[in-house]
């Protein structure tokens, strides 16, 4: 028993039944948390489904070193509680804590031992929509409890042809939670010949979060994309007239769409989604009355919030971090549905310069995005220093023509 | 946005909130230990340099005046890990398996990007405890250019030109913002950055941080990687 507490290692001989039957750890080990907070116990009952025989010696020295020695000798009640013996006549069996603890769901953390290094947090990106696609746009500072640790961080990364994501959070969380949804998205591609939404990804993203929620992982991202090609197929068989019917965002659908992407479902008609085929026959029965009402829905520009808090909503405007009240002042006067490429562009800017201005963990540079039907597109990386003496040139200027325009009526 | 930041923690105690208990203090089990020093990298046209001081101190000791921090992976790169000494132990243990694995796997010696992109993942594996330590990495890259990629000690990483890591590093990146950025400056030439005015600049550095920095001193080594190989050469620091 003491080698049990000690490292965790349970040998098989002592395996109880009953426990096994009535844990579901066994439906939960292919959950992507377990990769990344393995609990001891937990996994050694994974581990004795799949052996035979009752003498193998099993030493957990890999998940040892995986392992958080940081609960050996934790003051917690039940550290030490051997509850692999329990029968369901044990009273302990059936409380919520010997629950919490067989859960290999990393469990909330409140670290007894403070790390020695802080994870701060403090940021500006904001995104939103409008008539010519999503526009997301960042600050490029990356601090952490006072020293600037990267003055030129890249906050928004591009996740496929036609998605972005803006970060805030924790920067390791955010681009290896990036790179994650990236290859998730692209073996959906591949597997379903079709892109996945921006809803889909939001609720993918959301889903693969979840199992982290409570511990110190801080992801708090908005995804922007545009999407389009679900009618490609349907696209592809009717006319171009058809397709601008489709909606009116896109005219030119098929034809970027098929640009900026390798679809097979464009070559091929056969392979065209359940969604897509009922548009089909739509078209061919009706006079594509019902089309726009469906499409509308399904395409066009999309922004989301995702948050490791577990929070996933759909929206127009979004703006993210320690200095999103002042953008969202910017904003709000703003933005509407109608503004041109270049109005929301400068819009955008102004939002990041006036945060960064005021807020002292965003700085440095803007980022911009601009995502359409034909993909994202960034805009130069631009230095707000620049901005900033330009303002106050500007403000002298000013002053001085009103100092002299004062002067000229006094002199009249 | 984050990146981790160095804060020398007091090694397994807590202050209690009440000065009138000032004399009582909880000594507890910290896994972690702070062990100093400082690493350096700068990448120029055809060259990258990764050069660390070589005290390993804890607290007011110094455990040994002759530890460098660089370590060399391939013939290309050279990392520089800093903070916790037993975390860069293992993790340079791990890193060297994971290149022998692929080499064997692949026929061929990992690239420095591709390094990096793992060192990444094998940090994020450990988010939840993480190693303690401040990873540059410095080498060349496929095109024979220099390379330097900085970590934070849970694996969000950037291609940088330069970078300074460990107890130093505050002081130190400002004056090779200036120095080799030439950011903040106006009205200056921006000459390209040749080896030996690197390797020059780089001593003036530490010899700097050796005297307003307690963790760094003792001596410097710098790892120059050019397509030729690698060399080293070491400079004494002041032993105080």
């Amino acid at each position: 028993m003491a080698l049990q507490d000690v490292c965790g290692f349970i040998p098989f001989c002592q395996w109880n039944a009953p426990l096994l039957s009535s844990t579901s750890l066994e439906d939960t080990s292919c959950l992507p948390g377990r990769r990344f907070r393995p609990d001891p116990v937990s996994r050694s009952i994974w581990r004795s489904n799949t052996s035979s025989s009752p003498l193998e010696f099993y030493v957990p020295v890999q998940e040892y070193l995986l392992e958080n020695p940081i609960e050996f000798g934790q003051d917690r009640p039940t550290v030490n509680l051997d509850w692999t013996n329990l029968t369901a006549d044990d009273p302990l069996y059936h409380s919520s804590l010997t629950d919490s603890l067989r859960s290999p769901i990393p469990l909330s953390i409140c670290p007894t031992v403070p790390l020695p290094f802080s994870l701060g947090h403090g940021t500006t990106t904001l995104g939103f929509v409008f008539q010519g696609g999503v526009i997301a746009a960042a600050d490029s500072r990356s601090s952490c409890s006072g020293l600037v640790a990267c003055p030129a961080s890249q906050k928004i990364l591009p996740v496929h042809s036609h998605l972005v994501g803006t970060t805030s959070g924790t920067s390791a969380d955010c681009a290896l939670w990036k790179r994650i949804l990236a290859r998730e998205l692209r073996l959906y591609q591949l597997r379903y010949r079709r892109r996945l939404s921006t809803a889909g990804a939001a609720k993918l993203l959301s889903h693969m979060l979840h199992p982290f929620k409570g511990t110190e992982l801080c992801v708090a991202a908005t995804l922007c994309g545009w999407d389009g090609d679900e009618f490609q197929g349907g696209a592809n068989e009717t006319s171009a007239s058809q397709s601008s019917i489709v909606t009116g965002t896109q005219p030119t659908t098929s034809h970027a769409v098929k640009d900026s992407t390798a679809q097979p479902v464009v070559a091929s008609g056969t392979t065209v989604q359940p969604i897509v085929k009922l548009s089909k026959t739509q078209l061919n029965a009706s006079n594509e009355t019902s089309i726009p009402i469906m499409a509308s829905n399904l395409s066009g520009p999309r922004l989301f919030y995702v948050c490791s808090d577990g929070c996933r909503l759909q929206g127009e405007l979004f703006s993210v971090g320690s200095g999103s009240p002042y953008a969202y002042s910017i904003l709000d006067g703003r933005i509407q549905w109608g503004l041109s490429v270049d109005e929301a562009i400068s819009i955008a800017r102004e939002a990041v310069y006036r945060a960064t201005y005021r807020d002292a963990y965003s700085g440095n540079n803007v980022d911009l995005y601009h995502v359409t039907a034909k993909g994202w597109s960034r805009r130069k990386r631009e230095d707000l220093k620049e901005e900033y003496y330009r303002e106050k040139e500007r403000e002298r200027m000013r002053v001085e023509e009103r100092r002299t325009g004062g002067k000229e009526k006094k002199s009249d | 946005m984050i990146s981790a930041q160095l804060r020398a923690p007091q090694a397994g105690t807590m202050q209690p909130r009440n000065a009138a208990t000032a004399a009582a203090t909880q000594h507890k089990f910290s896994p972690y230990a702070f062990n100093g020093g400082t690493v350096l990298a700068v990448a120029g046209e055809d060259f990258a340099l990764v050069a660390s001081d070589t005290r390993l101190s804890e607290g007011y000791s110094i455990h040994s005046r002759d530890s460098p921090k660089c370590y060399k992976l391939t013939d290309t790169t050279v990392i520089g890990c800093s903070g916790f000494h037993g975390d860069c132990l293992t993790l340079t243990k791990i890193i060297d398996a994971r290149l022998k694995m692929y080499k064997h796997a692949n026929n061929k010696s990992m690239t420095s990007g591709a390094i990096a992109a793992m060192l990444s993942t094998i940090l994020y594996g450990r988010r939840f405890f993480p190693y303690y330590v401040y990873n540059i990495i410095g080498g060349l890259d496929e095109e024979g250019r220099g390379a330097v990629y900085s970590f934070d000690p849970v694996g969000s990483y950037q291609r940088d030109s330069y970078k300074a890591g460990g107890s130093a590093s505050a002081m130190l990146q400002p004056l090779l913002d200036n120095q080799i950025g030439f950011k903040n400056m106006e009205n200056v030439q921006q000459l390209p950055l040749t080896l030996e005015k690197a390797v020059q600049l780089v001593k003036d550095v530490f010899i700097s941080a050796a005297e307003r920095d307690v963790y760094t001193g003792d001596a410097l080594k710098i790892c120059i990687v050019t397509k030729e190989g690698i060399r080293e050469e070491v400079l004494p620091l002041r032993k105080d």
